[in-house]
């Protein structure tokens, strides 16, 4: 039992942290994708939502390929090591895709990959060079990665795609679009570049201020090479990389919870009504109390969770996983509800940082899983069952 | 960052269930099977087997008859004791006045009662609260005079003096300054209970057990070498005391133990013609406590793991309290609910309903006592939002 950082974990949590003083909240309001210009009403909309030259700098802080194996030009640290990061650039909503480019999509480019593709896809992602994005989900599916209609058809040495895929994350920006869609032998995941004939991308804002991307697909021709890994495999794969998503949402969001924690608890010290501070008050004391409990425990999962989300063991991933990602529905909402509530009306103002995390949460929250999906899980493993 | 246990653990671990397996008479294991309630003989009796094998007091140091563990092997045994289901040990003895005697005590205290809590032939209870010092302890009124003679006097009332009706000795905080500020002017205080004018009342609780009694003391006279440290000192030793009390507090185990049960009598239940445990909703019940018990058990590894370090209690034990204590109640609700009907037998004589029917609605019952005892769960939180966020009084 060791929950102490070594040495070079602890250098790379304050690189990551030192690094969000030149990306401070105030910079992420710049970037959003619906905001009103300030001062005025009119609305103002960054097309892109991050900055590639800040990616170009992620890159080179070693983040982009962190948890790659060092062939396919990653560090080959563990996924625990970059979930340190994803906890401090969720302090201050550091834009930049690192969970939807690095871990979403990345990590099904890993599960799914040839050490080839893991190459061509990865590398000149970990150099900073390009940006790519997981199409997995369709509408009306909720989680179900098995669940596609998009086709797949085989034609001479390539492949033909139709359908329609939805809240690709970071999809408006990515270089290319991995697009799960049925083939003959079952789901496949296919590499679609940006510009391919046939293949077109939506942007869609979403409630955090980032956005993500509806994928049309009539008729877009990829060769064979595109197919990533084996006919067929996909979903084992895309269910591995969505863990691994929840995961870092996890040590995100427990980023978050920290930061709105002590927001909180700092405006209860200086806002004053009936001439004491309001954080003399017990009702009040007692909410922030349940705040810092349900804080604790998300630390406390977002560590299991990311020790044992690149587990070799499914159902110990999917365990731990389902556990953290579980606490974060529950006890992250809890906190960002309780923080908006104790702000009183500066809390429901856009002015106010608060609504900005409890936005991300909220968003956190719905992807990769929401509790009752994570709850139907865990309950569904061999674990669950009395001995 | 390592969530496992060492084989050297492990190993630990598997030595100290199968002692607990062969060790524990059948008739103990009878009613751990069902979380019955256990008798004082039973508990002592436990306690006995524990003494003989060395292991009654895992968190003494060893010159006083401790085993000389590691935070890590105590959690570890701790944990077993509590999945086996094995009667939980008087805490009063050990737990409390024990580590307090070992850390302020003088040796002629530590030779006279140290030796008697561990082989259990002395039993203890606790004089604290009184029926207007609850929460607010440093108001206690009972007061324990001077004589001139090298003698207290002590008058006064406890009560929830849990076992009170089975101890050999209880100890008190008793006010021996009236002039000063309330924290500052009480001892702690050693009473034999067969010392004249001690009498304990039991009552019983709402689980219907008689757990605790009301302590009346009427002119009772206590020799001052009795007193644990210094005279007007008792405060300090009383809050110092709570650190002894951080080590397993979440009950991660007992709960544990509680969830399988549930599932066992759900799988065994039907709804609509398939079994209760099968039901998707019920399922999703389960896991939404299971999960908070998985969450609680990482934090435990945590306070763990600083333990293991030598680190004082930090934030991540200051919640063990709370979010255990709730979790046991909700147990015992899910417990109750699966059960249905068949949960609602009271007291019935041996063999009226099945032994698992006979307990779990006193369990319920008494079960609400978690988030009371040790200090309120509204206590916890107000020192909380005092001692770790800081906010102001």
């Amino acid at each position: 039992m060791d929950f102490e950082l070594n040495a070079d974990q602890k250098l790379l949590k304050d690189s990551a942290a030192q690094f969000t003083k030149s990306s401070p909240v105030s910079r992420f309001r710049k970037l959003r994708s619906h905001a009103w210009a300030h001062g005025g009403h009119e609305v103002v909309s960054h097309p892109q939502g991050w900055e590639p030259a800040v990616w170009k700098q992620m890159a080179e802080l070693g983040w982009l390929g962190l948890f790659y194996p060092e062939d396919v030009g990653g560090l080959g640290l563990s996924f625990f090591d970059l979930s340190l990061v994803l906890e401090e650039l969720g302090k201050t909503l550091v834009p930049e895709p690192i969970l939807a480019s690095v871990v979403l999509a990345g990590g099904a480019v890993l599960k799914a990959g040839t050490l080839e593709q893991q190459k061509r896809f990865l590398q000149p992602m970990a150099d900073g060079k390009t940006s790519l994005a997981l199409a997995w989900a369709e509408k009306d599916g909720r989680y179900d990665a098995s669940r596609v209609s998009t086709t797949a058809k085989k034609e001479g040495g390539s492949w033909s795609l139709s359908g329609e895929k939805v809240w690709a994350l970071n999809g408006h920006a990515a270089d290319t679009i991995l697009v799960s869609a049925k083939t003959d032998a079952g789901v496949s995941l296919f590499a679609v570049p940006k510009g391919a004939a046939g293949l077109s991308l939506e942007s869609v804002k979403t409630m955090d201020g980032q956005r993500a991307a509806r994928v049309r697909l009539s008729n877009v021709v990829v060769g064979a090479e595109d197919l990533l890994g084996a006919e067929g495999g996909a979903v084992p794969a895309i269910e591995a990389a969505l863990d691994l998503a929840a995961a870092g949402a996890c040590a995100e969001g427990f980023g978050i919870a920290s930061t709105v924690l002590w927001m909180t608890v700092n405006y209860l010290q200086v806002r004053k009504q009936f001439n004491v501070p309001i954080g003399s008050f017990q009702a009040l004391q007692h909410r922030s109390v349940d705040m810092f409990v349900e804080t604790e425990l998300l630390k406390s999962t977002a560590i299991l969770g990311c020790v044992k989300a690149d587990s070799e063991d499914v159902n110990e991933r999917k365990r731990a996983v389902s556990v953290a990602k579980a606490q974060l529905a529950a006890g992250g909402k809890a906190v960002v509800q309780s923080a908006i509530q104790l702000h009183g009306g500066i809390g429901i103002t856009d002015e106010h940082d608060v609504g900005l995390y409890f936005k991300r949460m909220s968003v956190l929250n719905a992807l990769f899983g929401d509790e009752e999906f994570h709850l139907a899980r865990y309950a569904s493993l061999p674990s669950f069952e009395p001995a | 960052m390592d969530l496992s246990f060492t084989p050297e653990q492990e190993a630990f671990r598997k030595t100290v269930r199968e002692f607990i397996r062969d060790a524990m008479p059948s008739h103990i294991k009878a009613k751990a099977e069902v979380d019955g309630h256990f008798e004082m003989e039973e508990t002592m009796e436990w306690h006995k087997v524990l003494y003989r094998q060395g292991w009654v007091a895992p968190h003494w140091p060893k010159e006083h008859g401790g085993p000389g563990w590691d935070a890590a092997q105590r959690f570890i045994f701790g944990e077993e004791l509590e999945k086996s289901g094995a009667p939980i040990l008087s805490p009063f003895g050990l737990s409390m006045v024990g580590p307090l005697i070992i850390q302020f005590g003088n040796d002629a205290q530590k030779q006279r009662y140290l030796p008697k809590i561990l082989s259990g032939e002395e039993k203890w209870c606790q004089g604290y609260s009184e029926p207007d010092a609850g929460s607010d302890l440093a108001s206690i009124r009972t007061t324990a005079v001077d004589d001139g003679k090298g003698q207290f006097v002590v008058n006064g009332q406890k009560t929830w003096t849990t076992y009170g009706q089975y101890a050999d000795w209880i100890f008190c905080l008793v006010r021996t300054d009236q002039n000063v500020k309330k924290q500052a002017g009480i001892s702690f205080l050693l009473v034999d209970m067969k010392t004249p004018g001690v009498r304990a009342v039991p009552m019983l609780t709402t689980g219907h057990t008689p757990a605790f009694c009301d302590t009346w003391f009427e002119n009772a006279v206590v020799p001052q070498e009795n007193v644990v440290g210094p005279v007007n000192g008792g405060w300090g030793m009383a809050k110092a005391l709570l650190g002894h009390e951080r080590t397993l507090i979440g009950a991660v185990g007992h709960s544990t133990r509680a969830l399988i049960r549930v599932k066992r009598i759900a799988a065994k239940t039907t709804l609509n013609g398939k079994p209760l445990l099968e039901d998707a909703s019920f399922r999703a019940k389960i896991a939404r406590l299971e999960v908070k018990l998985e969450a609680l058990r990482v934090q435990n590894w945590r306070a763990l793991a600083g333990a293991q370090l030598g680190h004082a209690p930090g934030p991540e034990s200051s919640i063990l309290k709370i979010r255990g204590s709730e979790i046991q109640q909700q147990c015992f609700e899910l417990a109750m609910e699966v059960m249905g009907q068949n949960s609602l037998g009271w007291f019935n004589d041996e063999g009226v309903v099945s032994p698992l029917e006979q307990w779990v609605a006193s369990s319920f019952n008494y079960l609400r006592a978690t988030t009371i005892y040790g200090g309120s769960n509204e206590i916890q939180r107000n020192v909380i939002a005092k001692m770790i966020l800081g906010l102001p009084s």
